[in-house]
């Protein structure tokens, strides 16, 4: 049975309740909402209340004067208990008032000692001690921390420190968090072995892109109101950035834009779109999985042979000549003119339609939607979004290279209904000293951790466990690792700080593994640690983001921290605080001056220290009042009491994103070369079916506070896997049946969901699951970048169980909607 | 298959046009909040006892519109075909929902052919078989249902509500 809250009324906001503003802190869309806060015992009526509206009567659709029980809870402010609703903004642009699953939970998914959601976070710093994690201070928590990685890191060697940490805005990111794990590690430290929060390496994602000049994220979302052709790429945006569909492309589709989707499976977005713009007006290319540069660059070519690229832009923006950029180790294609880009990656319409299983007809229609001049001879419109399709598939650099070669060649990049962006998926909000000592390419962390690198391993907000590639190895090693140093610890409980400082190094000389994990919640690889340290999110402090059209915002503290739960740039601070003194007391007295500067009382401190600094303009009450919809990046100014932004990046057709003075965006040259990762190819020829891969609207990323919330495990109790349901027959499985997904490196279990749409031998899993890791089947194979290609995975299925009884009484009907 | 647009958008503009006159005029009469309603007023909801129709009524898989708790919460009683859990009636099989979707509040339409309420906003569906589970969609709970009971005659009543209803903040209307 469905699950029900039961609830059939709810406290009415008062008038003159606190009003907050709240960028949500799930996806890069970033939408508006406010958190409105009041006493306890306090309440409004039908008829004197927060909106002045007759709360007696029924409201009408689209209403703001009614908030759903998931919008509701009861927090700590100040140390009170208050009522708290946290409602969509109708005044915000980005999403005019409409929540998504996601942020319209934010209110339910907040820790409170009333209503007993979330009690899974972390409120107190966690140390390992007679066999399990037992509470303790926070000096006691650091100072163990800081002396044990004091004994592995010298001035001149810090490479047996291996750091994990977010680079994102939103949840507990922010310009703020950043800054303050970056300085740590980046300034007062060089660490070189470290990663990012849902890779194996610390780098860019488009890397391509960048060095091509463009930045990923140039346009606006308005953008999509006044094109004429929306251009789609291995994204899903009516799931995995819902409101920027449904308040910005429908208002394309609604103003005649059409739209093409290059994905291999049949999605909801595809489906949506059918329903707002007409079949007729929607062009999925269900390409043959992994041949996005096949396509791209077939497009590029009959688009440039047609005479639809756009001279004078091509003449005035970009390079000319031949190589501006040669291939290596760190270029995986050579980048150079439209010309060289033209010979390098041509390809004809048959080699094409040969390649991604299209026909000549649809690539040719796709052309003509994204590049023929209208018959008035207008130049078309053409807005692009990619994401995780091509990001985490096949030959990254060339795939969004191939990509961003069309938006170029017809001048579509800075101009009004133009762009090629990712879709994104956090928010934004890095802010750093430069990484350029990490290298390019950057160490795979995760393999070397395997092959037994590192002695001490901080975390900040990852969970490897879920979110890697090769899981199912690295947590084999990983476990026993961290065991030998948990081993070494029980073996001498009761002795001295000293004693037990020398039984962890002797541990992790002997190829052990120290472990401090930072973290909301106890997450699956903070199982492994031996030191935890709570963390909080933004509402729990204030924080600043940017979303994917660089609108930057400030969250302002709502509710009080879980605990003594603090943010990560308070803990930052704190451990350099402590690796100061450590390092002081035992003589390093120049090392120990590395870690000065960080006396920050509040978020705002180090905020002002990292961000302020680098734009001046930018300040806590400037951004307050700026209100949900903010600044778009870069700032440019503050003028008439509002901050000045950028509406739309390169407008003046200047390219700057690669560092290049002569300001000419690049071509990239990235000819078709079919698998590029090690081990694609075999683990494709002996398995069966692809196990795709990806998100779902309901779940967030890796399910951390999901795993929490009934609303969201009711409905997918473990992680669904679809398939063709000739396949099930084949199989002999039925609707809800787990089964075993197994090949060479690993295994993970799934509930089946019957998908007509999906080709015969093609499945869907849901990435990142608590309880059943689809990394756990993704082998090792990665771009020269270290890209990880989680999205080509091949294995074997098998029945492991009938329905479990929770997973028998959710539905499996189609996704798509009846109207 | 249009037909269902061409509807809502109808029903949706009664909504919108807040033509809500007999809830209007019964909170009218209503006392103005203060100290007499508070020490009447229950830890609970009291639900109305409402009489929806009679078993046979009911065509199987054909929903008749209803309103509860009162005429301005637009529902469907439908009589599903086979059991179902949480169904009322001898069968097992009859249920009855909100049909307002409680992401935005727009007016659903049945899709006989796989038995779930849609969305013409923004495309959510709901599974009228599985006690209103959201298939898949934007709102963060499930569907409202109603509580069935069915009398020796075949009246079927409704007895309370398993979710907040969209557009008020009390499912009992109250002044």
């Amino acid at each position: 049975m469905a699950y029900k809250r039961n609830i059939d009324r709810l406290p009415i906001i008062p008038a003159g309740a606190k009003e907050h503003n709240v960028t949500c802190h799930y996806c890069i869309v970033g939408c508006g909402y406010t958190a409105y806060t009041w006493p306890l015992k306090t309440q409004g009526t039908t008829d004197r209340n927060w909106i002045g509206e007759d709360l007696s009567k029924q409201q009408a659709t689209d209403t703001e004067a009614w908030y759903a029980p998931s919008m509701y809870n009861v927090v700590k402010q100040d140390g009170k208990d208050v009522h708290l609703v946290i409602k969509p903004d109708v005044n915000c642009d980005v999403n005019s008032g409409l929540g998504s699953i996601r942020g319209a939970r934010m209110a339910e998914n907040r820790r409170s000692d009333v209503t007993g959601t979330q009690r899974q976070r972390l409120t107190e710093p966690l140390v390992w001690r007679y066999g399990t994690w037992q509470p303790t201070s926070w000096d006691d928590a650091l100072d163990l921390v800081a002396r044990v990685t004091a004994k592995v890191i010298d001035k001149d060697n810090e490479n047996d420190l291996y750091v994990s940490m977010f680079d994102h805005g939103g949840s507990a990111g922010g310009y703020e968090n950043t800054w303050g794990t970056g300085k740590l590690y980046f300034e007062s430290m060089k660490v070189k072995h470290c990663r990012i929060h849902n890779r194996p390496a610390y780098m860019s994602e488009v890397h391509s892109s960048r060095d091509m000049g463009v930045d990923e994220l140039n346009y606006n979302y308005a953008d999509y109101e006044v094109t004429d052709t929306i251009f789609l790429v291995g994204t899903n945006p009516m799931e995995c950035q819902t409101n920027l569909f449904l308040n910005h492309m429908v208002k394309g589709m609604q103003n005649g834009a059409r739209v093409v989707i290059s994905d291999p499976r049949r999605t909801v977005t595809v489906d949506s779109c059918e329903q707002v713009a007409g079949a007729e007006n929607v062009l999925h290319l269900p390409i043959t999985t992994g041949s996005d540069v096949a396509l791209h660059n077939t497009l590029f070519t009959y688009i440039a042979d047609q005479g639809w690229a756009d001279a004078d832009f091509i003449a005035a923006s970009t390079f000319q000549g031949d190589v501006a950029v040669a291939a290596d180790s760190a270029y995986p294609a050579a980048l150079g003119s439209y010309e060289a880009a033209r010979a390098a990656c041509k390809m004809s319409l048959a080699e094409g339609a040969a390649a991604t299983g299209l026909t000549e007809a649809q690539i040719i229609q796709a052309a003509e939607w994204i590049a023929k001049p209208k018959d008035d001879g207008s130049r078309r419109k053409c807005v692009t979004g990619y994401e995780k399709g091509i990001i985490w598939g096949n030959d990254n650099y060339r795939a969004i290279g191939s990509l961003l070669n069309i938006g170029l060649a017809t001048g579509n990049v800075g101009r009004e209904g133009g762009g090629v962006c990712r879709l994104g998926g956090h928010q934004e909000g890095y802010y750093r000293p430069s990484d350029a000592h990490v290298g390019r390419p950057a160490p795979y962390i995760d393999q070397m951790i395997i092959a037994g690198g590192g002695k001490v391993h901080h975390i900040w907000a990852n969970d490897h466990f879920k979110t890697t590639l090769n899981a199912s190895e690295f947590k084999r090693v990983y476990n026993r690792r961290s065991n030998m140093v948990k081993e070494a610890m029980d073996a001498r409980a009761g002795a001295t700080r000293e004693e037990m400082i020398d039984a962890i190094v002797g541990a992790i000389n002997a190829g052990g593994l120290f472990v401090v994990d930072v973290d909301i919640i106890h997450s699956q690889i903070g199982q492994a640690a031996h030191v935890i340290l709570p963390a909080v999110e933004s509402g729990e402090m204030n924080l600043t983001s940017m979303n994917g059209e660089r609108r930057l915002r400030l969250t302002e503290k709502y509710m009080d921290a879980p605990g003594s739960a603090k943010p990560d740039c308070m803990i930052a601070a704190g451990l350099a605080q402590a690796l100061e003194r450590v390092l002081r007391e035992e003589g390093r007295t120049e090392y120990a001056d590395q870690f000065k500067g960080y006396d920050w009382a509040t978020e705002e401190d180090a905020f002002m220290d990292g961000y302020n600094k680098g734009n001046p303009e930018v300040t806590y009450d400037r951004l307050r009042a700026m209100g949900n919809n903010g600044v778009l990046e870069p700032v440019t100014g503050f003028a008439d009491g509002k901050l000045t932004g950028t509406n739309r990046l390169y407008e003046d057709g200047v390219f700057t994103r690669h560092g290049r003075e002569d300001g000419k965006a690049l071509f990239c040259m990235g000819e078709w070369r079919g698998w590029q990762a090690a081990g694609k190819a075999q683990q494709q020829a002996s398995h069966r079916f692809l196990i795709n891969n990806g998100r779902a609207n309901m779940n967030w990323q890796n399910w951390f506070l999901d795993q929490g919330n009934e609303f969201v495990m009711d409905r997918f109790p473990v992680p669904f896997i679809q398939i063709n349901p000739d396949d099930m027959a084949e199989l002999g499985l039925k609707a809800g049946d787990m089964v075993e997904v197994h090949n060479d490196v690993g295994a993970t279990q799934a509930l089946v969901y019957p998908e007509p749409s999906a080709r015969p031998n093609e499945t869907f899993m849901i990435f990142g699951a608590p309880n059943g890791a689809q990394g756990n089947i993704v082998n090792a194979g990665v771009n020269e970048l270290i890209l990880p290609n989680y999205k080509h995975t091949w294995a074997n299925i098998r029945k492991i169980s009938d329905a479990t009884p929770a997973s028998a009484a959710v539905s499996y009907k189609s996704w798509e909607v009846e109207l | 298959m249009k037909c269902n647009r061409l509807v809502d958008v109808g029903r949706r503009q009664f909504l919108r046009g807040g033509v809500l006159g007999v809830a209007g005029a019964a909170a009218a009469t209503v006392l103005p909040a203060g100290q007499a309603q508070a020490q009447q007023a229950r830890a609970m909801v009291d639900y109305p006892s409402n009489r929806l129709g009679n078993i046979a009524d009911l065509v199987v898989n054909e929903p008749m519109d209803i309103g509860y708790p009162d005429a301005d919460s637009p529902g469907i009683l439908l009589k599903i075909g086979s059991p179902v859990e949480g169904g009322a009636g001898p069968d097992g099989d009859i249920v009855a929902y909100s049909v307002l979707c409680p992401h935005k509040g727009y007016y659903m339409s049945y899709h006989a052919a796989d038995k779930t309420l849609n969305c013409p906003g923004h495309f959510s569906r709901f599974d009228c078989e599985k006690g209103g589970q959201q298939v898949w969609g934007h709102a963060t709970q499930n569907l409202p249902q109603f509580t069935l009971r069915v009398d020796d005659k075949g009246d079927i009543y409704a007895m309370g509500a398993d979710e907040l209803i969209y557009g008020r903040l009390s499912n009992v209307l109250e002044g």
